[in-house]
Order: structure tokens, then sequence, then C-alpha cells
């Protein structure tokens, strides 16, 4: 009897170790290589974002692909149509409608324990053209449970404004990053991004106005352009936690905290939670929190004409806060592979964003409470994988 | 009090000589291999999400992404 019991452990513990000898069979060049270029996938999505008045819709595509061994290429093809009646529209123009498309192409080259990446993104609409070029180096190490990322971006833009030809501004961005990511345990990663980010140019919006108070016309208020600085500097910092939980589900807890010498400080939270149903289903739910504090220049209206230096009345610029829900639903097409396809998968997301401006009055409620508006953002999409 | 201070730091100094071993072995890294283990499991998403964000909100960074206008002009 105690034979036959000891003869029971011994197979529950060959069958548990066979099973992990398996997976680890399985898993192998994700375990055993340390840095390992991304997966050939192509994923087509429709996005829309409704909310303030403003309408965007349009398509990205999404390609990737490499030659399974050095190299693994990348192109992305975006568009926006946007209608626009927002607020400052609606109180200082008229409204409108315009497109903006953007291309992208990327490149990864993988040498041992090292991804060198190289990328370049041009967008165009009528009035804003930017071209950005990125490149970065990344590095695993420590047993391939460390990965450290340095990055460098510097993008270059040209400000139009449409029926004026004699406006023609430029705009200087770069972006210096360094990133960590850290295996803290067999369930735990750890991200760590830090950003600093200078802006030289023209940074404002050419169209938008400042409020005064103007005793001189009916209404009591006057308008006249923005000014903003011609440079900014921005520091941010996020530290992003992802755990596996004991019944394969994942939770996502992110912070991140972002300065600038504008006088703006934002801190960001999230949480998501990403639960799979079976082999094929994967649900994601979220929920994310924002607030800043306006700019030193920020003014919903100024007391006179020409009150300041630099005067700004953007509401991305006051002082307010957003909160995002979120869910999604993921499922599996094939099962298995069907000819060169070896996954296909449809995906639909879908947000509600509530911005709530504390000092941003709406100019077109007579009586002039605070901005706020809520925002539903779509996206359906699929992808493949080869 | 200074000896005591310069051996601390020559022992501190001293624990950077020593290898670091992973502490999490690679077969025990079947749940960090899983598709759902991913910071951005669709980029195509994520990247469209950051960019709602980026053109709405003050802050900027430290989210990944890449450039570009942001159709809000």
């Amino acid at each position: 009897m105690a034979r036959k019991a000891e003869t029971g452990v011994v197979v529950a513990v060959t069958r548990r170790w066979r099973r992990r000898i398996a997976a680890v069979l399985c898993l192998a060049p994700l375990l055993t290589n340390g840095a390992i270029l991304p997966e050939d996938r192509a994923d087509a999505l429709y996005h829309s974002y409704n909310g303030g008045g403003v309408e965007v819709t349009g398509p990205s595509i999404l390609v990737r692909k490499g030659d399974a061994k050095r190299f693994s290429v990348n192109a992305n093809y975006y568009t926006d149509s946007i209608s626009s009646a927002s607020i400052d529209v609606v109180t200082q123009g008229s409204e409108y409608t315009e497109s903006r498309k953007q291309y992208s192409l990327g490149v990864d080259y993988l040498h041992a324990d090292t991804i060198m990446s190289l990328s370049y993104t041009n967008s165009d609409e009528s009035d804003y053209k930017a071209d950005t070029y990125s490149a970065s180096i990344s590095q695993t190490m420590f047993g391939n449970m460390t990965t450290v990322t340095l990055g460098f971006s510097r993008g270059m833009d040209d400000v139009l404004r449409n029926r004026d030809p004699n406006f023609s501004e430029n705009a200087d961005h770069r972006d210096y990053q360094l990133s960590l990511s850290q295996v803290l345990s067999k369930d735990l990663l750890m991200s760590i991004n830090y950003d600093a980010i200078t802006d030289q140019g023209f940074l404002h919006n050419p169209y938008r106005s400042v409020v005064f108070l103007d005793p001189s016309k009916p209404s009591g208020i006057g308008f006249e352009p923005e000014i903003y600085p011609r440079t900014r500097t921005s520091n941010a910092v996020s530290a992003n936690f992802l755990y596996y939980l004991p019944y394969r589900a994942t939770v996502k807890l992110s912070y991140r905290y972002y300065t600038d010498d504008w006088g703006i400080d934002a801190h960001t939270a999230e949480l998501a939670y990403v639960h799979p149903i079976g082999s094929r289903w994967i649900l994601e739910a979220g929920y994310r929190y924002y607030t800043q504090s306006d700019a030193d220049f920020y003014a919903d209206f100024f007391p006179r004409a020409g009150a300041q230096n630099f005067e700004a009345r953007d509401k991305e610029l006051s002082k307010y806060n957003d909160q995002t829900a979120s869910v999604g639903v993921s499922y599996e097409l094939l099962g298995k592979k069907r000819g060169f396809i070896d996954k296909a998968t449809l995906n639909l997301k879908y947000s509600r964003i509530l911005f709530r401006y504390d000092n941003f009055t709406d100019l077109t409620d007579p009586d002039l409470p605070d901005y706020e508006f809520t925002a539903d953002v779509f996206q359906a999409f699929a992808s493949i994988w080869y | 009090m200074h000896r005591i201070l310069s051996t601390s730091v020559i022992l501190v100094l001293l624990a950077g000589c020593s290898r670091i071993h992973p502490w999490v072995k690679p077969y025990e890294r079947t749940h960090l291999a899983d598709p759902i283990m991913s910071f951005s499991r669709d980029p195509v998403s994520s990247a469209y999400q950051g960019h709602v964000y980026q053109v709405r909100e003050g802050a900027r960074g430290a989210e990944g992404g890449d450039g570009g206008g942001c159709g809000c002009n």
C-alpha cells in the first residue's frame, strides 16, 4: 500500500516535470534568446472619436515582416478624417473638415542581445506637415531579465495657416528616451520609462485667440491672438507593472509624472485587466485617470488686451482632469494554422472619456459654467500572424 | 568613524564585482512568455489610443510611440 502511494507520488512528480520540460521546449525561442524581434503580423484598424463637437474617423494599417533571423521591417498608414465644431471653433471660428495622412516606416536589426531600430514618420495635413526620425538601441542582459533601451527622435514641423499663403512657421522637437524593462519575479514585469523632450519654434495654434475683458464691446469681451514661448522643455517618467494572476489573467498598474517649464505638472494613473475565456476569447477592461495644473501664461479671461508677454487660452493648457473607462473583446478566428496564416483575431474596443475643466469657461452657455464634455472612442480591428 | 565608513563603502563597492545570477530560471518563465503578459499586446491599437491622449492632454512622453502631427489645428 505504502509502495503504491510512493509510486503514485513519483508518477505525479514525473508528470509535473514532464509538463515543465515540455513548456520550456515549446517556449525555447522565447526563453533562450536574449533579444527577439517582434512577431510578423498585419493589422487593419478602423477608429472613431466623437466628443466635444469633434468627430475623427479613419483607418490604420500596420504590417510587420521579418526574415526570422536578423531584420524586421514595419510600415504603417494612418488617416484622420476630421469634422470639427469644437468649443474653440464655435466661439472663435466656423466649423471645418480636414484630413491628415500619416506614413511610417521602421526597421529593426537584431544582433546577439541587441536590437537597433530606425524609423521615419511623415504626417501631412493642409496646415501642418511633420517629419519625425527616430533611432533606438536596446540591450538585453542579466540572464534575459533586464532590457535597457536608449532612444532619440527628432521632429521637424512646418506650421501653416489655411487661406493665408504668407504665414509659414517651423517647430523642432527632440525627444531623448531611456527605458528599463525588468523581470521581477516569474509572475511580475516592471517597465520604467523616462523622456526628456525639448521643443523650439512656433508651438501654438495659429487660429486660436485669448479672451480679454473689453468694456467697449456689448458682450464685454474681446479676442486677440495667442502668444506662446518659443521653447518648451518637458520631463516625464513612468512606472508600469504587469502581474500574471494564478488563473491566467493579467492586471496592469501604471503611473506617470510629467512636468515642464511652462508650469504644467501632470499625473496619470491607469489600471487594466485582461481575462482570457477558453482558448479563443480575451476580455479586457481598464480605468485611467489624468490630472494637470495649468500653464503659467494660461488665463480663462485676461484683464485687458496685451496683458502679458505670453498669453494662452488653450483648454489643454488649463487646469483639468479626464477619466477613461474602457472595455475590449478579442476573438481568435481559426484555432489552428491555415495556409500561411498562423493565427487571426477580430477585436473591438470602446472607451468613454469624461473631460472636466476647472478654469475654462463655456462661452456658449449664458450661465458661463466650467466646460466639460464626454468622448466616445471606438476601435475595430482584424489581425493576422504569419 | 572614518574607518567604519570607508570599510562600508569598500564593501558596498565590492558587492558590485559579484556576478548577478538571474533569480527567475528559464523553466520558470512560462507565465512571462504568455501572449497576454505584454504591456502592448496590439501595437496598432495602443498607438491609436496613445494618439487620442497626446492630442487632448498637456502631458506627453514616457509612454512610447512616434511623433507626427496631431490633426488638431
